[in-house]
């Protein structure tokens, strides 16, 4: 693993309106590792991500992805990108290769290659016997890996999820973080994921940043998290990377933060995976 | 992005069969008894042949005016979301959508004037002329439709834009040549038309498909002007609806 910083957040701060989403958010993201963002509904994880990705113009503060400047440098940033929403994004109405083959279009893959790309991706997340059946028919489970070869079908050096398992059964689940670690092993590509397991968090992911009202609260690898919290336990029983998150974002729910669209939306992504 | 909607529609064509019913509706229904009560003047063009090109263009900017619907489910679904993280410049979006509209219109013109033929409406059937009808079809409806993204844009909500959509369609379509010529407009009325894009659609149209005294240069020219017009600002607004 390289020391070259595939993200870098400098006193990122976001608000809507009278909300603030994201407040002074310093993070880095090295390059070849897997970053996990985590934190309670209207943390701000998918804002924040959603200024890594360009879609929203960064105010105070600097996001560079591989050095290139978010704000300024867009085209650049976006070429390194593979994005995955948190909403099932795949066109229903097209079949899973020409979902694929959109987005090999759209990434400027040249024409002779595309065929080509195209299948590997769908290879490398393991459907490509189901290619050509239409994406309206897919489970839940096989939605998400078919966005996720869209993602990779122009080799991003960043691969961004945000929460790519919700709604979905441990078996899907696994099944969708065993071909994301695959090809991360394959092409050493860089990924920053957001989630609200945390049993997920502490398999997969190299280090994690824990988020709460637009701040970074605690950052670190799953283990060194879960042994301070152990050091701090009276009893010195072993905590979980979920005791961590509750001592995080206390026990209180955020009531003012993320919007009701948010909500909205992640339960009919829900609803559309079950 | 032109091609991935054709693709859609391959796989799906109930769309295609059930728009045709309003403007086969319209021909038959309107056109048959207005041309009997003879109520309209048409410079002594049968009033169903005066008609059809009006329904052309109606049929098209119907399509069209709601085209924003679509990319407002696109938005909520996390589709538009991923497409504008790409490479891909906006304006690339649009027009691709535009003319997939444009293509869907053209597709749905071919079956009125098909219709028409059947009901005995003298159309011209030179290849040249007839290209210059798929040109103005498809202006128009990337007009229309970039038109409807922009309010997508601006309003956000498919609510909103439903309500929008219908307020402005009627206004739009009986505010111009389509149904009766712009001469037995009261004045506010000829204004409304001299700058009603969907006014010198039809008169492109008419003028191609009948051979009545047109004004093709600029019916054109404010055809691609409009399309032009609708792509700029459909796109500058694209990026608020990924907010």
């Amino acid at each position: 693993m390289s020391d070259e910083q595939a993200v870098v957040c400098e006193g990122l701060r976001y608000s809507f309106g009278d909300t603030v989403a994201v407040d002074s958010l310093d993070l880095s993201v090295v390059s070849g590792e897997v970053f996990g963002l985590l934190g309670p509904n209207g943390a701000g994880k998918t804002t924040a991500i959603r200024c890594v990705t360009t879609l929203l113009p960064v105010p105070p503060g600097t996001v560079r992805v591989f050095g290139r400047d978010a704000a300024t440098e867009r085209m650049a940033v976006r070429r390194l990108l593979g994005y995955v929403p948190q909403q099932l994004s795949a066109d229903s109405g097209l079949t899973a290769r020409e979902n694929v083959a959109l987005f090999a279009r759209v990434f400027d893959v040249p024409r002779r290659e595309r065929r080509e790309r195209v299948a590997q991706a769908l290879d490398a997340v393991g459907l490509t016997d189901a290619a050509d059946r239409m994406a309206g028919t897919y489970s839940g489970g096989m939605v998400r890996r078919l966005e996720l070869a869209q993602a990779l079908v122009s080799a991003p050096r960043l691969l961004i999820l945000d929460e790519p398992t919700i709604g979905l059964d441990p078996i899907a689940r696994t099944g969708v973080w065993e071909h994301i670690m695959a090809v991360r092993a394959a092409t050493g590509m860089t990924v920053l994921v957001t989630t609200h397991y945390m049993d997920e968090a502490d398999q997969y992911c190299d280090r994690v940043a824990l988020m709460h009202q637009g701040r970074v609260r605690a950052l670190g690898t799953p283990e060194s998290l879960r042994a301070d919290l152990r050091a701090r336990r009276a009893d010195g029983s072993a905590p979980t990377l979920e005791d961590v998150f509750r001592e995080v974002a206390g026990s209180g729910l955020v009531e003012d933060g993320g919007e009701f669209r948010d909500v909205r939306r992640t339960r009919s992504t829900a609803t559309r995976v079950g | 992005m032109c091609a991935v909607e054709l693709q859609k529609l391959r796989h799906d064509r109930t769309e295609l069969y059930t728009r045709a019913i309003q403007p086969a509706l319209w021909l038959l229904i309107f056109g048959e008894t207005f041309t009997r009560i003879r109520a309209i003047p048409t410079g002594g063009v049968p009033y169903i042949d005066y008609l059809a090109p009006g329904i052309i263009a109606q049929s098209a900017m119907f399509i069209a005016i709601f085209y924003g619907i679509q990319i407002i489910w696109e938005r909520d679904s996390g589709v538009l979301t991923k497409l504008l993280v790409t490479p891909t410049p906006r304006a690339a979006l649009v027009t691709g959508k535009a003319f997939a509209a444009g293509i869907k219109a053209l597709i749905q013109a071919v079956v009125v004037i098909v219709i028409a033929a059947l009901l005995g409406v003298a159309m011209t059937w030179n290849p040249l002329r007839l290209l210059g009808v798929a040109a103005a079809v498809i202006f128009g409806s990337a007009f229309f439709a970039c038109l409807s993204v922009t309010i997508a844009g601006i309003v956000l909500t498919r609510d909103r834009l439903m309500g929008i959509g219908q307020a402005i369609t009627m206004p739009l379509f009986f505010g111009s040549n389509a149904l009766y010529p712009v001469a037995v407009m009261p004045d506010w009325l000829r204004a409304v038309s001299a700058v009603n894009p969907l006014s010198y659609q039809v008169d492109a149209l008419r003028g191609l498909l009948l051979g009545t005294p047109a004004h093709l240069p600029l019916d054109f020219a404010v055809l691609v002007l409009a399309a032009g017009a609708g792509i700029t600002a459909a796109s500058s607004l694209l990026g608020r609806l990924a907010r």
